[in-house]
């Protein structure tokens, strides 16, 4: 059993549950997914199917994905991602794999690249309450004092500072599947995922509970 | 984009009847006590419509024992039973927020006359 997909976050919206609740949902293209390699235990240590995901034209491909592509079809994919599986003899190259391997009810992780703020401050990056606007305040946004004085001379390590902030790999977890369209390989999951609109997340099974 | 506007568009409740604020309606409200379910009425001033797909919302206004009551309703929730419109007002604005600011016989609405 393919343990997750490949997809990407189309945008969110709403849906009514029948007793009124208004739940808040990340629209998301899950796949079709195309397997492009399948990796087993004997030759390559660990069990995997490499999946290929979304279009791309092949004058943009370079000519080892080209090959690498051949063996699976005659289509080339923007994006590549390896998923576990348990058998990996069940899949051939070339194979679909779409939404259908979720039910509906059923918790997901969801991991993406969140959005990039760039270098950005404490408030921004850290939720520091920054001090006072009026009264004669002249440290709006800044941190503030950063450690003691002549002991330690020193800042502790882990002092959260300015920096760079988002743009970097999250996982959300135990997300729940509200509703699985496979004729439009649309999967709706509870809740907001990293990333901006049009990101490409991978869809996992909870191995963990 | 289409795919998450036709995913709204499913939600929209066709079978409500057309209500403009100023009408006065009776909202049937579904309301559910353990395993029972019974249905509440509200009738009051329609005093707004906020415009949507899926997430459109009107508020009812009623004075209840001398306190104003304003209820928020989803239009397309499936808590609403039905609507039905008492009566049509004619109203100059979209939003009727200024009769929150008039009791008795100033927070009367014109009714609306069809020839």
């Amino acid at each position: 059993m393919c343990k997750g997909l490949v997809g990407k976050k189309l945008g969110m919206t709403s849906l009514f549950a029948p007793d009124g609740k208004y739940i808040p949902v990340t629209v998301l293209q899950v796949g079709p997914c195309v397997v492009t390699q399948v990796k087993n235990d004997r030759t390559d240590g660990y069990n995997a199917l490499q999946l290929g995901f979304g279009a791309k034209k092949e004058s943009k491909t370079i000519k080892p994905l080209k090959g690498h592509f051949k063996k699976s079809g005659d289509s080339c994919y923007s994006t590549l991602k390896e998923v576990g599986v348990e058998n990996p003899e069940d899949y051939t190259l070339g194979q679909a794999i779409g939404p259908e391997i979720f039910a509906i009810g059923e918790k997901v992780n969801v991991t993406g690249i969140s959005k990039g703020r760039g270098f950005s401050g404490v408030i921004k990056r850290h939720g520091f309450g920054g001090g006072r606007e009026t009264h004669g305040g002249h440290c709006h946004r800044i941190p503030g004092s950063i450690g003691c004085s002549a002991w330690p001379s020193r800042v502790t390590k882990g002092k959260r500072m300015p920096g760079q902030y988002g743009g970097d790999t999250k996982t959300v977890r135990n997300l729940e599947i509200v509703d699985i369209r496979p004729e439009e390989n649309i999967i709706l999951l509870k809740g907001p995922l990293p990333g901006c609109r049009s990101g490409i997340v991978t869809i996992n099974k909870v191995l963990f509970a | 984009m289409e795919i998450i506007k036709n995913i709204e568009r499913e939600q929209i409740r066709m079978d409500l009847p057309h209500f403009t604020p100023g009408d006065t309606v009776t909202v049937h409200v579904k309301i559910r006590e353990g395993n029972k379910e019974r249905i509440q009425a509200f009738q009051g001033v329609v005093i707004s419509r906020k415009k949507g797909m899926a997430n459109a919302t009107f508020t009812v206004r009623k004075v209840s024992y001398g306190v104003g009551v304003e209820r928020v309703f989803p239009t397309n929730s499936p808590i609403i039973d039905r609507v039905e419109v008492v009566t049509r007002g004619r109203v100059r604005r979209a939003k009727i927020y200024y009769l929150r600011k008039l009791r008795g016989k100033a927070a009367r609405i014109r009714e609306k006359r069809f020839k």
